[in-house]
């Protein structure tokens, strides 16, 4: 579903991505390691169209189509989902409004059937129980006043919301105490399916305890330069990121 | 989110800018003793009244029109301007809906007021003022039964002078300010409003005021009496037809709470902004002022996102001890627009109460300025006032501008004052848009969040409304 060839991408004009090749097939689990300024994140800016970021070389298809010919909300609704790294805030405007407003887009663009505001928000308090958010977050400004790990769990439950067909999470875990970790990755294995693909962008091996990838991809310096299963991640762990790219660097 | 991206957002047609074909009985431009004692003849005023105008008159040619505001404009050739334009169809008033010109009516359809469904809705009772004159004052009998006056000035003037003569000008002198002065002389008509001692007022009271003629000025006057423990919410919207000479609206509203009174006065206020380029457009300098008595309350709630030009600070004198006086502002620029709002609350009683939330948004290349007076005398024990600015600014090449005085004349007052101005940022933008939302649906979206305090005190119907209004000024898709 997401085929990426030969990427290269640029940040406010500096390049970071150096040509880089990354196949997802639906049902797989990816996770994307790599050290500091590797370029883990601008993959995932890239891939959902922030303003700044963008394709210089080679080519990045979803479900067959170039996503650089789609405005970041066509890629929403074609079944897109960022998780960000720093989600922020927006005063007043409550969580529920918030939510009305995305479903009804993307809901609508995918012909699914459109929920009534009863059953939204029967399906709002499903999803904020699932991550153990309180339903009173859903009348409270997005994000607002939350702390790192409530943002980070209304990220998630927007995206069990949302029902992506592929769901990028950009260093959900950072930030994040153990507790919280284990919430939110049994948010993301609920969404674990035959149909879905799932990118895991992320620093540490830790998260990878709670959700067990498919492959793990090391990036550095904008190319990947090892993939494999989930041993390798232990590997990393062990041995840190200097073992691949040759620097004095440990994770 | 780029600026072209921003600015197609921002530029939006005006839906209120047709005109309305009608007979008219208009006076040429200028301005003497001579057009004020035809204007109050016409009106079948008695001598204290065209005594009174003829004196606001003379006061006003003393003085020099005011330079202080943060406002740039070419002079007002104030003998450019008609002073009275009014419908010939009402020279007759109607006695019933059925009488009014069916023109008018339709025009006041078009701008979402169905005079009809209003009369069966049975919520709120709405007098329409149409150039000069006051089409028509839904549920006057429902009201009378209660004791509530609620009629045009004219009316008042013949049927309620005592009141009229008590009351006018108590807020707002003659020789109050240039435009007050230039209001009291030409004062075409209004709203008055007389609610009895301990009444309740059984709905909200609503007035919509048009500008139609080309080259005319909209001077209203309306006053607003509320007797003691009475309560009373009024509200008041505006539009006026898209024309490229800019057209002079200068309105002065009285509010007067007696003792342990509450008025809630809520305003919409939708002049024709100018174009994109900055032609044409209302020049709107309105006086709002009220005084607050003894344990009463005054709240001013104002979403301003029309004219060319806004110069208008709705203010309350607390008087009376214990009184409380409120602003909830929202003002929207964007083309050339200019704004110089804000309020003044003069805390005379003691233990006298006054909050201001203000939240100004700037769009294109308009001008948006807060401000406002906090004056505590040397007798107001305990006086408290808290005030909140917040701008917002969408694009690069606007203003935001807060220009506080405080003044605090007794040791024992707290006064409170927090201002911020912020942008709407790219990663707000981008949240929205990654998930799924078009970026004009999240302007619209972030920037009603902003005002949500203030839409909070409008009454439900007129939030609703204030919201719509935001959306359309901030969209680009419509026309």
């Amino acid at each position: 579903m997401l085929e990426i060839r030969d990427l290269h991408a640029t940040v406010a004009d500096k390049p970071i991505l150096k040509g880089l090749n990354l196949t997802v097939n639906p049902g797989e689990v990816h996770a994307i390691m790599g050290p500091n300024g590797s370029g883990k994140s601008t993959l995932a800016n890239v891939l959902a169209g922030r303003d700044n970021y963008e394709i210089t070389g080679g080519e990045a298809l979803f479900e067959g189509k170039s996503l650089a010919d789609m405005e970041p909300e066509e890629r929403a609704q074609a079944g897109l989902f960022l998780a960000f790294q720093y989600p922020v805030e927006i005063p007043g405007v409550s969580n529920m409004e918030f939510l009305k407003a995305a479903l009804e887009s993307v809901r609508g663009a995918q012909g699914k059937e459109e929920w009534d505001s009863v059953t939204l928000l029967r399906q709002a308090r499903a999803a904020c129980k699932q991550v153990n958010l309180d339903a009173s977050f859903l009348k409270r400004g997005v994000n607002e006043g939350f702390s790192g790990g409530e943002k980070k769990r209304n990220e998630i439950m927007q995206m069990l919301l949302m029902e992506p067909k592929l769901a990028l999470l950009d260093e959900t875990d950072s930030g994040l105490d153990i507790d919280a970790l284990q919430v939110v990755a049994k948010g993301v294995n609920s969404l674990r399916s035959p149909e879905r693909g799932i990118v895991l962008v992320t620093h540490y091996q830790r998260l990878l305890d709670y959700i067990v990838p498919d492959f793990v991809h090391v990036l550095s310096n904008g190319q990947i330069i090892k993939s494999g299963g989930k041993e390798l991640a232990l590997e990393l762990e062990q041995k840190g990121y200097g073992w691949l790219t040759g620097e004095e660097e440990s994770a | 989110m780029s600026q072209a991206e921003l600015d197609k957002l921002i530029r939006s047609n005006y839906e209120a800018g047709f005109t309305t074909t009608v007979d008219t009985e208009t006076l040429p431009p200028g301005l003497s003793e001579d057009v004020i004692r035809f204007l109050s003849d016409k009106k079948g005023e008695p001598d204290w009244m065209l005594q009174w105008r003829l004196d606001s008159y003379r006061k006003w040619q003393e003085m020099p029109s005011p330079t202080w505001a943060h406002l740039h404009h070419p002079p007002i050739d104030f003998n450019e301007v008609s002073y009275y334009s009014k419908p010939k169809s009402l020279d007759d008033a109607p006695k019933s809906l059925d009488e009014v010109d069916p023109e008018l009516l339709a025009t006041y359809e078009k701008l979402g007021i169905p005079l009809h469904e209003q009369e069966m809705l049975a919520g709120v009772a709405v007098d329409v003022v149409f150039d000069s004159s006051s089409v028509f004052t839904t549920f006057k009998e429902k009201l009378a039964e209660a004791g509530v006056i609620f009629c045009s000035i004219s009316e008042a003037i013949k049927n309620h002078p005592e009141l009229v003569k008590k009351y006018l000008g108590s807020v707002v002198p003659q020789g109050d300010n240039f435009y007050a002065a230039l209001n009291s002389a030409v004062f075409s008509d209004g709203s008055f409003v007389y609610i009895p001692k301990g009444v309740r007022c059984p709905m909200e009271l609503s007035t919509y005021f048009r500008i139609n003629e080309a080259n005319t000025g909209q001077f209203e006057r309306t006053l607003i009496i509320a007797d003691e423990g009475s309560y009373v919410s009024y509200l008041e919207g505006c539009t006026a037809p898209q024309r490229d000479e800019n057209q002079l609206h200068a309105a002065v509203v009285e509010l007067v709470a007696l003792p342990g009174a509450e008025i809630k006065y809520s305003t919409v206020q939708n002049w024709y902004p100018g174009d994109e380029e900055g032609k044409g457009g209302i020049y709107n300098f309105v006086t709002k002022r009220g005084v607050a008595h003894d344990n009463s309350k005054i709240s001013w709630t104002q979403v301003e996102t029309g004219s060319a030009i806004t110069w208008k600070y709705p203010s309350v004198i607390l008087r009376g001890d214990n009184s409380i006086g409120e602003f909830y502002s929202v003002a929207l620029t964007r083309h050339m627009q200019q704004a110089d709002t804000g309020t003044k609350m003069i805390h005379l009683g003691k233990n006298t109460k006054s909050t201001i939330i203000s939240k100004g948004i700037s769009a294109a290349r308009s001008q948006n300025s807060y401000r406002g007076l906090v004056r505590i005398s040397p007798r107001a024990e305990n006086a408290r006032n808290f005030t909140q600015c917040d701008s917002l600014l969408l694009g690069d090449q606007c203003g935001a501008h807060t220009f506080p005085y405080i003044e605090s004349k007794n040791p024992t007052a707290t006064i409170e004052h927090e201002a911020t101005t912020s942008k709407v940022s790219d990663d707000q933008m981008f949240l929205c848009r990654q998930r799924g939302i078009d970026p004009e649906k999240a302007v619209s979206m972030i920037v009603n969040g902003f005002c949500k305090e203030v839409f909070k005190e409008l009454p439900m119907e007129f939030a609703v409304e204030a919201g719509k209004l935001l959306e359309v000024s901030l969209e680009g898709a419509v026309g």
